[in-house]
């Protein structure tokens, strides 16, 4: 279980988070959505431990991840996977060597048996005879699945996405959100998704949370949040330039 | 009397934002000395480094310890010649070359050739989310990025610096003495006579030095950038004008202290 407890982050004079307070739920998939640069990444990473929290609690399965020094939480962080906006895949590396590096860097399984994981995972998201190509030989759609397929190298229980259809095509797009569900099913994974593509939200979430401003405004299920009538929602949802939401 | 303050104050911020810079490096400095001692070696990231930084430096060093060697050659003949002594124009070179150009030289070649380099890979990782991906991934960026890249430039810096003094020193000889006319045995008896193992150890030990600064300092900058491409190509500036600076400046220094 992972339980954010009133977290608040500043970058200089900007409040980005103002009291985050999230139950995400073992076994299920929890997106978080809400408008760009309104804080969604940098809530994300405060999940796994790559920011700090000015103040408030950060909790996985029990353990309060702010006050954790590197090597505790490097324990922790074992238990996670990530899938980057644009992959981030080693791009000195080839494929196989990027789906392998977690698997090289923290077990001792022999070449053979790494080999073998690999494609295993390479297969469970839908590509096979690519483990020689580099990553600048790949379309973004392939890149994102590699980066899932090194994401559940190490067969994590959690796994958070960061905004795993910005860029793609609607045919992609859809092949993505089937992927994270696949995935998500298979490996009986607790997964929060970042996104802001209103399609992909029902699609993918058990929980939908709605952050603006710096707080969770709204939780639930997609049905919750469908027949949500808070006006900041309503106008996300049907992305309307009317409302309370100001862009312009 | 506002337009004094805010000089004053911009200096003042200057010199914070040099001295919090400095402490960033050293900072990065201690924490690459202990994870340096942390198994696992990473001997392939090593070598792989010492390969990038040495092997395909050495091209580049060859051309200008050769031609450092020559005119150096040319200029004291000019010089020696007024009263006499051109068969001083081998030690001459000789040691000009292993105390000072030979390291400085090289320090100021491989900056701009690897410590760029470095900078920019490591600064296209940041902003690309792959130095994120190893902390995701519970491994430390220092140890697997970082400390392969300083090691490599301690330890082939040297190296490289040999392969200039010799060079250098070769290029000395083809000018002094077919070209100039200097008596070949006279060029080398004066070499073998003034310089000796001392000499060629403060260049060696000068050179470790600035491959720890021009490693560090490329590290530093490539790791901390932020702002995109036009960030990563402002950290590889960077890196290459304060490395060469921090060579130049404490090569004094070091001289000073080895004379």
């Amino acid at each position: 279980m992972i339980k954010l407890v009133d977290i608040h982050k500043s970058f200089g004079r900007q409040k980005v988070l103002d009291g985050v307070n999230l139950e995400i739920e073992d076994g299920k998939t929890t997106v978080i959505i809400g408008g760009s640069g309104g804080g969604k990444s940098v809530l994300l990473k405060h999940i796994i431990g790559l920011l700090k929290p000015d103040s408030g609690q950060v909790i996985v399965d029990d353990v309060d991840i702010v006050s954790l020094n590197d090597r505790d939480l490097n324990e922790i962080r074992k238990k996670f996977g990530m899938l980057f906006q644009d992959a981030a895949l080693f791009d000195s590396m080839n494929v196989l060597e990027n789906v392998a590096f977690p698997l090289k860097e923290h077990t001792r399984k022999k070449e053979k048996e790494i080999r073998e994981i690999v494609e295993e995972r390479l297969r469970a998201v839908g590509l096979t005879g690519v483990e020689d190509k580099m990553p600048s030989e790949l379309s973004g759609g392939m890149r994102k699945r590699v980066g899932l397929a090194r994401a559940i190298a190490m067969h994590p229980q959690i796994v958070l996405f960061d905004e795993p259809t910005t860029g793609l095509d609607p045919v992609m797009t859809e092949a993505i959100n089937e992927l994270i569900i696949e995935t998500q099913k298979i490996f009986d994974l607790t997964c929060v998704v970042i996104s802001h593509d209103v399609q992909s939200i029902f699609t993918v979430g058990h929980k939908i949370a709605m952050l603006y401003e710096g707080k969770i405004i709204e939780y639930g299920t997609p049905e919750k949040i469908k027949m949500s009538s808070n006006p900041v929602l309503r106008q996300f949802l049907s992305g309307s330039l009317e409302g309370p939401i100001n862009v312009i | 009397m506002n337009k004094i303050a805010a000089t004053i104050d911009n200096f003042g911020r200057a010199i914070l934002d040099n001295i919090e810079e400095m402490g960033r490096i050293l900072i990065l400095f201690l924490s690459v000395l202990m994870w340096m001692v942390r198994p696992p070696l990473k001997l392939r990231l090593i070598f792989r480094q010492m390969e990038f930084v040495g092997v395909k430096s050495i091209f580049v060093v060859v051309l200008t310890g050769t031609f450092t060697g020559m005119v150096m050659a040319l200029q004291g003949y000019y010089g020696f010649k007024m009263f006499n002594a051109e068969s001083l124009v081998g030690s001459t070179v000789a040691l000009g070359m292993t105390r000072e150009l030979g390291p400085v030289l090289t320090a100021l070649m491989v900056t701009a050739r690897a410590g760029s380099a470095m900078a920019a890979e490591l600064g296209t990782m940041r902003v690309t989310e792959q130095i994120d991906a190893l902390y995701v991934m519970a491994t430390n960026p220092v140890k697997h990025l970082i400390v392969p890249r300083v090691i490599a430039g301690v330890v082939m810096l040297p190296l490289l610096t040999v392969v200039a003094d010799f060079m250098g020193i070769l290029g000395g000889y083809f000018v002094g003495v077919p070209i100039l006319g200097i008596n070949s045995g006279a060029f080398v008896n004066n070499i073998t006579k003034m310089v000796d193992l001392g000499d060629i150890y403060h260049g060696l030990t000068k050179a470790a030095f600035f491959g720890l600064i021009l490693s560090v300092v490329g590290c530093h900058k490539g790791f901390n950038t932020t702002g995109g491409a036009e960030g990563v190509g402002r950290a590889t500036t960077e890196a290459v004008v304060l490395a060469s600076v921090s060579i130049l400046i404490s090569d004094y220094f070091l001289t000073a202290i080895m004379f």
